[in-house]
């Protein structure tokens, strides 16, 4: 079985995928259009292919994650691949064990593909200087997670049809989220029009600068949006007193339909997940015909098959 | 080890340095001349010393070569005690040579933390037994670096501690800091403080803005460092104690110091070398040899440094040397450790600003010579009659790589690997005594 040959030739000549930046407008087009191909397999009855068949992927996350790892899981099985998946838990690094002595360990046991979460950003670049295969960042710290942009991007395109000139808005804890930033610079690439809503406790200092128009108001931050993305708000936050409370961060920056009103009448609510409902999102409108957070999942599956593959080709035969 | 010791010179024949370019930025000399050396201290100097004027010298001729006091480093990790992995006395000494600095303030936060009578006393005699340039210690002036109990400042000093210090952290009880700079005072003792409001910098890592937020790094913002200024400045007026600020690292700061110098306070300030030649930029794909306190802040906030720098409302430049090792290092970012080694490159690096024609060679050396020497009431950082014959001859053309493999310093942690620099140390003397010899 082959897919189709435009979307399997495009050109990809990066060994790792570290994050968004750094990648073109046309290795963005690339890859969610032959994400749309693995769309297709995996709503067939038989979903194997055999790209990836001999070769060995190691999911190493030093952070617990669920849909992230099953889904990169699913996608490597789906190719063939052999995945193994290591949880190296806090107390592993309480051993005294560094990172790059992690990263050492594994190389010696000749893994093809590494897909990699850490807590710290820079971590995946720093362990791709050390290993000879291909690294795919699964989120580090806050910096990027680009798989979950691109399939955020999968999501709209297949939606919307397109990306250029869509009005985004990206709501909530922006400080901390590798999701946001990797949106920002993917939709920017694709010409969309991003905003980013939170109360000033939230936002990156110079978040500006990335090009993004700034709200402290859900109100005015969601007029005319087509796309509403809410992101995670963590229990900490409070605690650390970044906001004060969980009812009035739902009142100001929690999506319900009075602010969902704001945006245009078909605008897609988009959620990374895991959600926590009655604090970023009101439990109806997650469950809403408007929200598209269970495709985001199964378009997650897909994407993360494209990259596999678009790393593939650059693994070497011998 | 073999090392020679600086401190017990025997009677030899003076030297004579002729045919040199002589600087002394305490008094502004700039004129070629020579300089005779008689046991451990300066016997004279002037144009009147040339070669065939002195009978009994040995005769070294400078070929015009800048020569000035040797450089007085106020902030040097020094590894001993506890974390002679990183550096040793001896080798942070032989680090120090190489870079023309002939007298080094140790930082009091080892293991243990030099907050002891017994620990400065250690300092003393180990440097006296292993160390090939001058060394003083700094004792911290909280127990234990704690900043909640004030240490035996009279005892300390009494005992040899030059200065007092909290290590790389700040004082955050203002009551304890007011205490400990009116206690200060009656001993005439200089309070040194780093600056960084621990509650601001808490999770910062970095400068805060735009380069942190693209790197998904939490920052410190400049602040951190301006509202811990201010409150120190505030308890100045309220006790008169002698206060330096230990590096700042950014505009605010500046503004900050220049107004509190304008009210007659007595307020100084250093800056690191880093500060003033690389910015936040540098890190680039998480660079960890980057990764400082205070942080490396924006251009225009190293632009200020420099100038102040030139106006001379920073006093001093310090290397902020810091040995780590890969342990240390090899790291996420946010993991790493803070610090980077500094005291080979300072000379060449600070030369960067005199050849860029940013801060004139007196005024560079002022900063790295007499105004230490001032702040710590030493003898030495000048060219004068019977002062310390402490000594650097700088070669201000040459050009040099720096290999991080071949600095003298145990740990290689260089944010200037691979830099190309204008200008070096070519002979440094201690006491007279001849310590480093680029030719060798």
């Amino acid at each position: 079985m082959s897919i189709a040959a435009e979307a399997s030739n495009f050109s990809f000549p990066h060994r790792h995928l570290l994050g968004i930046e750094g990648l073109s407008r046309a290795e963005i087009t690339g890859l969610l259009d032959l994400s749309e191909e693995a769309t297709k397999l995996s709503r067939q009855i038989d979903k194997k292919r055999d790209d990836l068949r001999g070769r060995t992927l190691i999911n190493l996350f030093f952070e617990a994650s669920t849909r992230t790892q099953s889904s990169f899981e699913l996608a490597g099985k789906r190719l063939g691949a052999d995945v193994m998946n290591m949880s190296v838990s806090n107390s592993s690094v309480q051993k005294g064990e560094t990172l790059i002595d992690t990263a050492v360990t594994l190389n010696a046991m000749r893994p093809d593909l590494l897909v990699v979460r850490h807590h710290a950003a820079g971590a995946v670049q720093l362990l791709s200087q050390k290993v000879d295969c291909s690294v795919i960042n699964a989120g580090d710290g806050s910096h990027e997670h680009p798989t979950q942009a691109l399939l955020d991007a999968l999501t709209i395109r297949r939606h919307k049809g397109h990306i250029e000139g869509l009005v985004v808005a990206i709501c909530g804890d922006i400080l901390h989220s590798r999701v946001a930033r990797s949106n920002i610079l993917l939709l920017n690439a694709l010409g969309a029009r991003v905003r980013v809503v939170a109360p000033s406790t939230l936002l990156a200092s110079g978040i500006e600068r990335l090009g993004v128009e700034v709200y402290t108001s859900m109100w005015e931050g969601l007029v005319d949006a087509d796309i509403v993305m809410m992101l995670r708000l963590q229990r900490e936050r409070m605690a650390s007193s970044l906001v004060p409370s969980q009812r009035e961060y739902f009142h100001f920056f929690g999506l319900d339909y009075e602010k969902l009103a704001r945006a245009k009448p078909d605008a897609l609510v988009m959620h990374p997940g895991p959600m926590n409902r009655g604090v970023e999102i009101d439990s109806n409108v997650a469950d809403d015909p408007q929200s598209v957070i269970r495709e985001q999942v199964e378009m997650g599956v897909a994407v993360r098959m494209a990259v596999l593959q678009a790393l593939a080709r650059h693994l070497p035969n011998q | 080890m073999n090392a020679p010791t600086t401190k017990q010179r025997s009677t030899s024949r003076p030297i004579a340095l002729v045919n040199a370019r002589l600087i002394d930025p305490a008094s502004g000399l700039d004129q070629l001349g020579g300089l005779l050396i008689v046991e451990d201290r300066i016997a004279d100097l002037g144009r009147h010393i040339a070669a065939g004027s002195l009978r009994d010298a040995e005769v070294v001729d400078c070929g015009g070569r800048v020569l000035a006091p040797g450089i007085i480093d106020m902030m040097v990790s020094a590894g001993e005690p506890g974390l002679e992995h990183r550096e040793t006395l001896a080798t942070a000494s032989r680090a120090a040579a190489a870079g023309g600095v002939t007298t080094i303030v140790c930082m009091p936060n080892t293991e243990p933390v030099i907050d002891d009578v017994a620990l400065v006393d250690f300092i003393l005699r180990r440097a006296r037994d292993t160390a090939l340039v001058n060394i003083h210690p700094m004792a911290a002036m909280t127990k234990g670096l704690l900043g909640q109990e004030m240490t035996e400042i009279g005892l300390l000093r009494d005992a040899g501690a030059i200065a007092f210090n909290n290590g790389k952290t700040s004082v955050a009880n203002a009551k304890v800091m007011r205490n400990v700079l009116a206690y200060a005072k009656d001993f005439g003792a200089l309070i040194v403080h780093h600056l960084e409001d621990p509650t601001l910098g808490q999770d910062g890592v970095m400068n805060e803005g735009e380069v942190a937020t693209r790197l998904g790094l939490r920052g410190v913002p400049a602040a951190a460092e301006t509202i811990m200024l201010e409150r120190d400045i505030r308890l100045v007026e309220l006790t008169g104690g002698r206060y330096h600020a230990a590096q700042i690292s950014c505009r605010t700061s500046l503004d900050i110091i220049r107004t509190a110098k304008l009210m007659g306070l007595p307020v100084t300030c250093g800056v690191s070398i880093n500060h003033l030649t690389l910015n936040e930029n540098d890190i680039g794909p998480y660079r960890t040899f980057f990764k400082m306190k205070p942080p490396l802040r924006s251009e225009d906030d190293r632009r200020a440094m420099v100038e102040g720098v030139a106006s001379g409302d920073i006093d001093v430049i310090v290397s902020a040397h810091d040995p780590r090792g890969a342990e240390g290092k090899r790291r996420p970012f946010a993991e790493a450790a803070d610090g980077a080694v500094g005291l080979e490159t300072l000379l060449g690096a600070a030369l960067r600003l005199y050849h860029n024609g940013e801060v004139e060679l007196s005024r560079l050396l002022r900063a790295l010579t007499a105004n230490p020497a001032r702040l710590l009431t030493l003898n030495s950082g000048r060219l004068a009659k019977s002062a310390p014959a402490d000594l650097v001859l700088i070669e201000l053309n040459t050009p040099w790589v720096v290999e991080p493999e071949r600095l003298c310093s145990k740990s290689k942690n260089t944010p200037f690997d691979g830099a190309r620099l204008e200008g070096r140390a070519v002979l440094t003397l201690v006491a007279g005594r001849p310590v480093y010899n680029y030719a060798d």
